[in-house]
């Protein structure tokens, strides 16, 4: 079973979020970042799997040179290679199309991507990807078990989970239930000295245009202080529940 | 020209985040001049499409013979109507993130996500959507003819508009590669991402043994429960409830931590919450720095009298 596992670059969750160029671009100086953790759960979930079923594991980012650190680490972990495209993802549709473009030249039977990246939060490339190759696609997968060509998966739906079958090819769009944060696959020693002479192939982009443009970016408005309220005096705070606040 | 909106039911039930989609479809549709068709997958009855009607919906298409968990039947079914019209209306569900991508892939179609206000313009369809889990606000811009914009949950009102609407049963029968066994759910569970208000609890409760008081508040408040990442960690509660970063989003009216820090990530999960309320016996626990209104004192004494005060307030 050859699995794909799609990877984003994501600024560490504890990063002030700031933006340059009258707030038109993420400011990413001091930023750490980090692989996105929707994608770390799919991917220990496919070294898993790789290792019950056999086969090859590839993961697939489309980002510049600077995603490289979090690719490697990927390697580290037990990625067998990796694929670069190279273009800074700047669009739901162009980045999926990147990535479909590879896979109809480079068949995969099973196409993990995180639910939705930490950023930019659209979660919308996984479904883009089933879509241009015409695959079924499971989304907020919290299950998955593989038998021979057949998957049976389970999604998170509010208040419990569905169940689905489906023979491979199949996208999956993945999250916490994948595994648990406990198995969380991390790096050894012995990894990261083999993740650098495993391959990683940079690919050039093609022209796609975007079908959507980030304009510009603002802040919250910021909260104000906290109104302490005393903790013998329980009435005032469901007073100001109800009068200042009309929340109750 | 028309406005479509995809609107999701369970058990023959639409959502309160479908409602939302339909007023914010018909908010949309005032704007353009046009009207608002809706899409409905599987079976409803035509009592409750017709609740569609109240929201603003002119006509609704009920596809009757087509489960929305399969995702590749749907696209094709909604995209023969897509067509002939200029913006799409999703609730930013977990299912509608299977169809909605799979849409604009389909009709190259633009789509946003995360969408918290009306569009600023039409043309082109300028709208503000959540990112970087709600620690930014994105202004974003659609290229193509057609638009697809997915609402974030409680981010916009019902609008009732008191009308009825027509119903089309279209009992087109794909099916994808996709084989829907069955759903296993909770029964009577408010939903966390709709919940209007969340009481959600964490590790300062010592023990599951002690969430009868949440489960109590939450019921007195029409309220969901959720709990912090730890709490889900180590089985408490079930992983369903775990709200922050790599669990639910919440974006309710009034959000109660109970005996919850505050880790960042757990705040990335819950800051679109309008009123947040932090009871903690630590006054350092960095909830109070993102709460509006906080006590310092023990959970075990503090909650059980908030019930009692609520009840005295209802009578």
């Amino acid at each position: 079973m050859n699995i794909v596992v799609c990877i984003s670059s994501v600024p560490d969750t504890t990063s002030k979020i700031n933006f340059t160029e009258n707030n038109t671009k993420f400011d990413s100086s001091g930023i750490q970042f980090v692989i996105n953790p929707n994608d770390e759960f799919g991917l220990t979930k496919a070294m898993v799997l790789k290792e019950t079923n056999g086969g090859t594991l590839k993961v697939i980012t489309v980002g510049d040179v600077s995603t490289e650190p979090i690719i490697r680490k990927t390697l580290a972990i037990g990625a067998d290679s990796a694929v670069r495209i190279n273009k800074t993802a700047t669009d739901s549709y162009t980045t999926a199309l990147e990535i479909a473009n590879y896979l109809k030249d480079n068949p995969a039977d099973l196409i993990i991507a995180g639910k939705e990246s930490l950023d930019y939060n659209g979660g919308a490339v996984p479904a883009m990807i089933a879509e241009m190759l015409d695959l079924p696609f499971v989304n907020a997968c919290n299950g998955l078990e593989i038998t021979g060509d057949t998957a049976k998966v389970s999604r998170e739906i509010d208040g419990g989970k569905e169940n689905l079958s489906a023979n491979l090819p199949l996208v999956i769009g993945g999250q916490k239930g994948l595994v648990e944060e406990s198995e969380l696959r991390i790096p050894n020693m012995r990894g990261i000295m083999q993740a650098r002479s495993k391959p990683l192939q940079v690919i050039e982009a093609s022209s796609a245009e975007d079908l959507t443009t980030s304009i510009s970016f603002e802040k919250p408005i910021e909260k104000g202080a906290c109104k302490l309220v005393d903790a013998d005096n329980v009435s005032e705070l469901v007073n100001l529940l109800h009068n200042e606040a009309k929340v109750i | 020209m028309s406005v479509l909106v995809y609107t999701e039911s369970w058990d023959g039930n639409f959502r309160k985040s479908t409602f939302e989609a339909a007023s914010y479809a018909c908010e949309t549709a005032k704007i353009l001049g046009t009207e608002v068709i809706a899409i409905s997958l599987g079976e409803v009855s035509n009592d409750e499409l017709n609740k569609l009607g109240n929201y603003g919906v002119n006509k609704v298409v009920s596809f009757n013979a087509i489960d929305k968990g399969d995702s590749q039947s749907a696209t094709k079914a909604i995209a023969k109507i897509a067509n002939d019209s200029s913006v799409l209306i999703f609730s930013n569900t977990n299912t509608a993130k299977m169809i909605a991508p799979r849409l604009s892939a389909k009709l190259k179609a633009g789509i946003v996500s995360n969408v918290i206000t009306l569009s600023e313009s039409v043309s082109p369809l300028k709208v503000k959507r959540q990112a970087f889990s709600s620690k930014a606000i994105e202004l974003a811009t659609v290229n193509s003819s057609i638009a697809i914009l997915a609402i974030a949950p409680n981010s916009f009102k019902l609008i009732e508009t008191g009308g009825n609407c027509n119903i089309e049963q279209d009992s087109t029968n794909e099916k994808g590669a996709i084989n829907i066994i069955g759903k296993e759910t909770a029964s009577g569970k408010i939903s966390i991402s709709e919940a209007e208000i969340v009481v959600s609890a964490g590790r300062g409760l010592k023990g599951p043994e002690n969430w009868g008081m949440i489960e109590e508040l939450a019921e007195l408040l029409g309220a969901a429960t959720a709990c912090s990442k730890p709490v889900s960690d180590i089985g408490w509660r079930p992983h369903g409830e775990h709200v922050g970063q790599t669990g639910k989003a919440v974006a309710a009216d009034l959000y109660f931590a109970i005996g919850i820090s505050g880790a960042i990530q757990h705040l990335a999960g819950i800051n679109s919450s309008k009123v947040i309320v932090a009871i903690n016996t630590d006054p350092e626990a960095p909830f109070f720095k993102a709460a509006d209104y906080g006590i310092v004192g023990d959970a075990f004494e503090v909650v059980p009298k908030i019930i009692e005060e609520i009840k005295q307030l209802r009578g």
